[in-house]
């Protein structure tokens, strides 16, 4: 390979699952309560993604990954403490809104005409990553728009491989119906990868390449550009958080076979 | 695979590296970034050329928000720092109001409680027409002064650490890194030359597994070191510097709590302080504070002097809760979170060197903690703001951060400060304790209300020297042979001894409403929402296996906060289960067994670890 992947990735906040999440009427609409002290994370889908491109690019010579992150300035350079020290990328902050009430369309918008401008950014090599169910309520619609924007037509959803060949094609694991996989070759970039699990795991923390990072996420954050996203038009009638159910019995002297058989009937229900 | 101990490590050069966030960290780093921001004069740094001076910290926990303590507090020094505080910017935050202290009777006659206890109870029983009891407790009619907290702030640790890591992280002057814990300072030429990050890529014994990466070395001009009452740092340095002649310690408590959303019934407006003591052991304070919104943070302090082996916190903290005093506020109410921490409660006379050629040490690990006042959080927070000044000046003046500089620029400073004027007062405040609960009281009293000049009681005693047996404790009882029989069963079903043997001792099972009275691993799941990340070794490590198989104490495993350390196979060396620590450190100062060669610590080493608990709300 002559040249080196410019990879994009789309990748913001969400709050953490483990905290105790209270949907409320804001005066902008549904919010959660305290939000903006809610300690965030970074999406798990992008996260895979961006582990992976940052794995692609540190194999493959002369390539380089921005991260582009929409969400409230504050709560991204809390997230950065985070990731920075996992993958070594460079950041492109947008002002706004991130979270379960914003529209797919409005972000992807947002977030193509943001790489559109990136400095350097040579599309004919961009490999365009993302979570697969990111920013969209689950809908896994956000990359595909962003790809549409960026007039990208080689699109694959939910992937959990990519693979570049010797001959500069690119194979791709991809998760469809029915648990299985499709694999897929296409000539090269551009393309969109919308990244289900991946198959790396979590990178540990590098001191010295968080240090790095943040020699250039800070002037990002400082630079970004306000982004109008929202649900403009859109009337939430009723939110909730996915709560975890839990029916706690006291039963004493319940033999292990007892306990066995209605754990087995409790998963059957 | 690479032996860690000689393996080559990468170096990051920083000008200030600070360990642990927590309140006096807070402190330092708010103090020290508005300078910075300032600019006047602006400071460039040695360890970058050509950049703004080099300030990171790092954190253990995976959050700067996972701190764990429900505060009362007359926030005097977090007031300096921000005089134009709203509490309503800090979720959860309130002015202090209606303060109570309340003795708590034994409704169940099952307590520990001497013959003179007993007898102030039947006491106050007899008296009830004319004293305001009921729901079996007294409220006391005053308070004394020096516990209340009039005019102060109710805060969530973990809230107010989230609130004060935003404004730092928005000011651009300085780095805070979570879930980066640190394992060791780098220790050269009678100094501190920075901190070794903990190895990632370890299996759980501590080897190097397939994406081992060692810990790098942050090396920095000054080491500011806040990690806390057992942080590995802190305990690193009292291991090789020592402690000043004459100072100690000895005296600890673990702290559990919960965060509660009151029923709706409930009556308590926010800003209600209640302490207690009493019950469910006479040694065992309670406290409850009501924050906005109809939820409390409520807990219990079980301490080190607790003349007893069976330490089991978190059903002591059921049967607090169920109090009937306490349960008519808390029935129906669910818990939202869940945590507990060691205190460091020698306060000044457990003051370690606070300085040294390259470091600095602040908040609870240097001892600030005050036991008079029961005030931790904003002493902490002090000291970092006092040590802040203190190297501003030294940066002014381009003076290196050696011990005399820092005596000079920090310690004189402390030494001027209230902190150190009402430390002294509480010094030897509840020595009186060592005698018994009620000469404690009147310990602390006396220093109190005599400003320090008169107290009762002794040195404080090492765990080993004070806490019987489980078959001296129960003598009378329950039988020496019942005793080993319960502990066979517990040892056979995995069920927790000292809660076999509090419930064959007279205290009712507790019975789950699966809301606010829940098991103990529920606790964990759901309130404090323990985490473990792979490839860490464990942190808690039995020393020397023969002391605990001699062992007949075994309060590692009965004071465990999470359940993490259970006996064993065979009744031999404890073992730990990392997926359970809530690093609270419990285990380090409860070991009845003495390391060998050193008579002040026991036979477990609580080292730098990653994760624990995940809840923002603590």
């Amino acid at each position: 390979m002559s040249q080196g992947f410019h990879l994009v990735v789309c990748g913001s906040i969400v709050p953490d699952p483990l905290q105790t999440l209270e949907p409320i009427q804001g005066a902008e609409g549904p919010a959660l309560k305290n939000e903006m002290m809610l300690p965030a994370v970074l999406d798990p889908w992008a996260g895979h993604a961006l582990y992976e491109a940052a794995h692609l690019a540190a194999a493959t010579p002369d390539s380089k990954v921005w991260l582009v992150s929409l969400g409230p300035r504050a709560k991204l350079q809390q997230l950065m403490m985070t990731i920075a020290p996992k993958a070594a990328f460079e950041l492109v902050a947008l002002d706004g809104p991130a979270g379960g009430f914003t529209e797919a369309w409005e972000t992807a918008e947002a977030l193509a005409e943001c790489i559109k401008t990136i400095p350097g950014l040579d599309r004919s090599r961009l490999l365009l990553f993302g979570g697969c169910a990111s920013a969209s309520r689950d809908a896994g619609v956000t990359m595909q728009m962003v790809g549409e924007r960026l007039e990208i037509s080689d699109q694959f959803l939910a992937v959990d491989e990519l693979t570049p060949q010797e001959n500069g094609t690119i194979r791709i694991l991809e998760r469809i119906e029915a648990g299985r996989y499709q694999v897929s070759e296409c000539a090269g970039p551009p393309l969109v990868a919308a990244w289900a699990t991946g198959r790396l795991p979590e990178p540990p923390n590098n001191a010295q390449l968080g240090m790095q990072n943040m020699r250039s996420i800070m002037p990002a954050l400082q630079k970004a550009q306000p982004a109008r996203v929202g649900a403009e038009g859109v009337e939430f009638l009723e939110v909730e958080v996915p709560k975890q159910r839990r029916n706690t019995r006291v039963v004493e002297d319940a033999s292990v076979d007892e306990m066995a058989r209605e754990i087995v009937e409790w998963i059957r229900k | 695979m690479e032996n860690p101990a000689h393996v080559e490590r990468q170096v990051l050069p920083v000008d200030i590296a600070c360990v642990g966030f927590g309140p006096a960290t807070g402190g330092f780093l708010s103090t020290l970034s508005r300078a910075l921001a300032d600019g006047d004069p602006a400071f460039e740094s040695r360890a970058v050329p050509g950049m703004p001076l080099q300030v990171v910290c790092y954190e253990r926990a995976d959050d700067i928000s996972f701190g764990v303590s429900g505060v009362a507090t007359r926030a005097h020094g977090i007031r300096e720092s921000f005089p134009d505080l709203d509490p309503a910017q800090i979720p959860m935050a309130h002015p202090v109001g209606h303060e109570k202290l309340v003795y708590l009777l034994d409704p169940l006659g099952t307590s520990r409680r001497s013959a003179t206890l007993r007898g102030l109870d039947r006491t106050l029983r007899a008296l009830r027409r004319i004293l305001p009891l009921h729901d079996e407790a007294l409220e006391l009619p005053w308070i004394p002064g020096f516990m209340r907290k009039e005019n102060g702030l109710l805060l969530s640790l973990g809230q107010f650490n989230a609130w004060v890591g935003a404004q730092l992280m928005g000011s651009g002057q300085v780095q805070v890194w979570p879930g980066m814990p640190v394992s060791e300072p780098l220790l050269e030429e009678g100094g501190v030359a920075g901190v070794r990050l903990v190895d990632q890529g370890l299996d759980a014994a501590g080897k190097p597994e397939s994406g081992y990466m060692p810990g790098m070395d942050i090396r920095a001009a000054l080491t500011v070191i806040g990690d806390g009452p057992v942080g590995a740092v802190g305990q690193r340095l009292d291991e090789h510097f020592g402690l000043p002649e004459g100072n100690l310690q000895r005296d600890w408590a673990v702290g559990m709590k919960m965060v509660v959303d009151l029923p709706e019934a409930c009556v308590l407006p926010a800003g209600t302080v209640l302490h207690t003591i009493g019950y469910p052991e006479p040694e065992i304070f309670g406290f409850l504070y009501v924050y906005p919104n109809n939820t409390a943070s409520l807990g219990i302090f079980l301490p080190s002097w607790l003349h007893s082996p069976v330490r089991a916190s978190y059903r002591y903290l059921q049967h607090w809760m169920q109090h009937p005093y306490v349960w008519q506020h808390l029935d129906g109410g669910t818990m939202r979170s869940w945590g507990a921490k060691t205190l460091q409660e020698s306060g000044r006379r457990g003051e370690p060197h606070l300085v040294g050629d390259g470091y600095a040490r602040i908040g609870e690990g240097s001892g600030s903690t005050n036991v008079l006042t029961g005030s931790g959080v904003d002493e902490a927070w002090t000291t970092g703001t006092l040590l802040a000044e203190g190297v501003l000046e030294l940066l002014a003046q381009k003076r290196p951060f050696t011990r005399e500089n820092l005596e000079a620029a920090y310690v004189q400073r402390r030494r001027q400060s209230w902190v150190e004027k009402e430390g002294r007062v509480a010094e030897h405040a509840r020595d009186g304790f060592q005698l018994g609960f009620v000469r404690g009281l009147l310990g602390m009293g006396l220093a109190g209300l005599t400003r320090g000049r008169l107290h009762l009681g002794g040195r404080p005693r090492r765990a080993r020297e004070h806490v019987p047996t489980l078959a001296e404790y129960y003598r009378g009882r329950i039988p020496a042979a019942e005793i080993e029989s319960i502990r066979e069963t517990c040892a056979s079903s995995g069920t927790p001894l000292h809660e076999a043997l509090m419930e064959r001792a007279g205290w009712p099972p507790v019975r789950y409403d699966g809301k606010l009275l829940v098991s103990h691993q529920d606790a964990l799941l759901l309130g404090g929402k323990v985490q473990a990340p792979p490839g860490y070794a464990n942190h808690v490590i039995f020393l020397d296996p023969s002391l605990c198989e001699g062992c007949q104490q075994r309060l590692c495993v009965g004071v465990c906060s999470g359940q993490a350390i259970t006996p064993g196979d065979g009744c031999g060396v404890p073992q730990f289960d990392r997926e359970k620590c809530v690093h609270c450190g419990a285990c380090l100062w409860s070991c009845t067994q003495a390391r060998e060669g050193d008579p002040e610590r026991g036979n477990i080493a609580f080292r730098a670890g990653a994760g624990g608990l995940h809840s923002a709300e603590n």
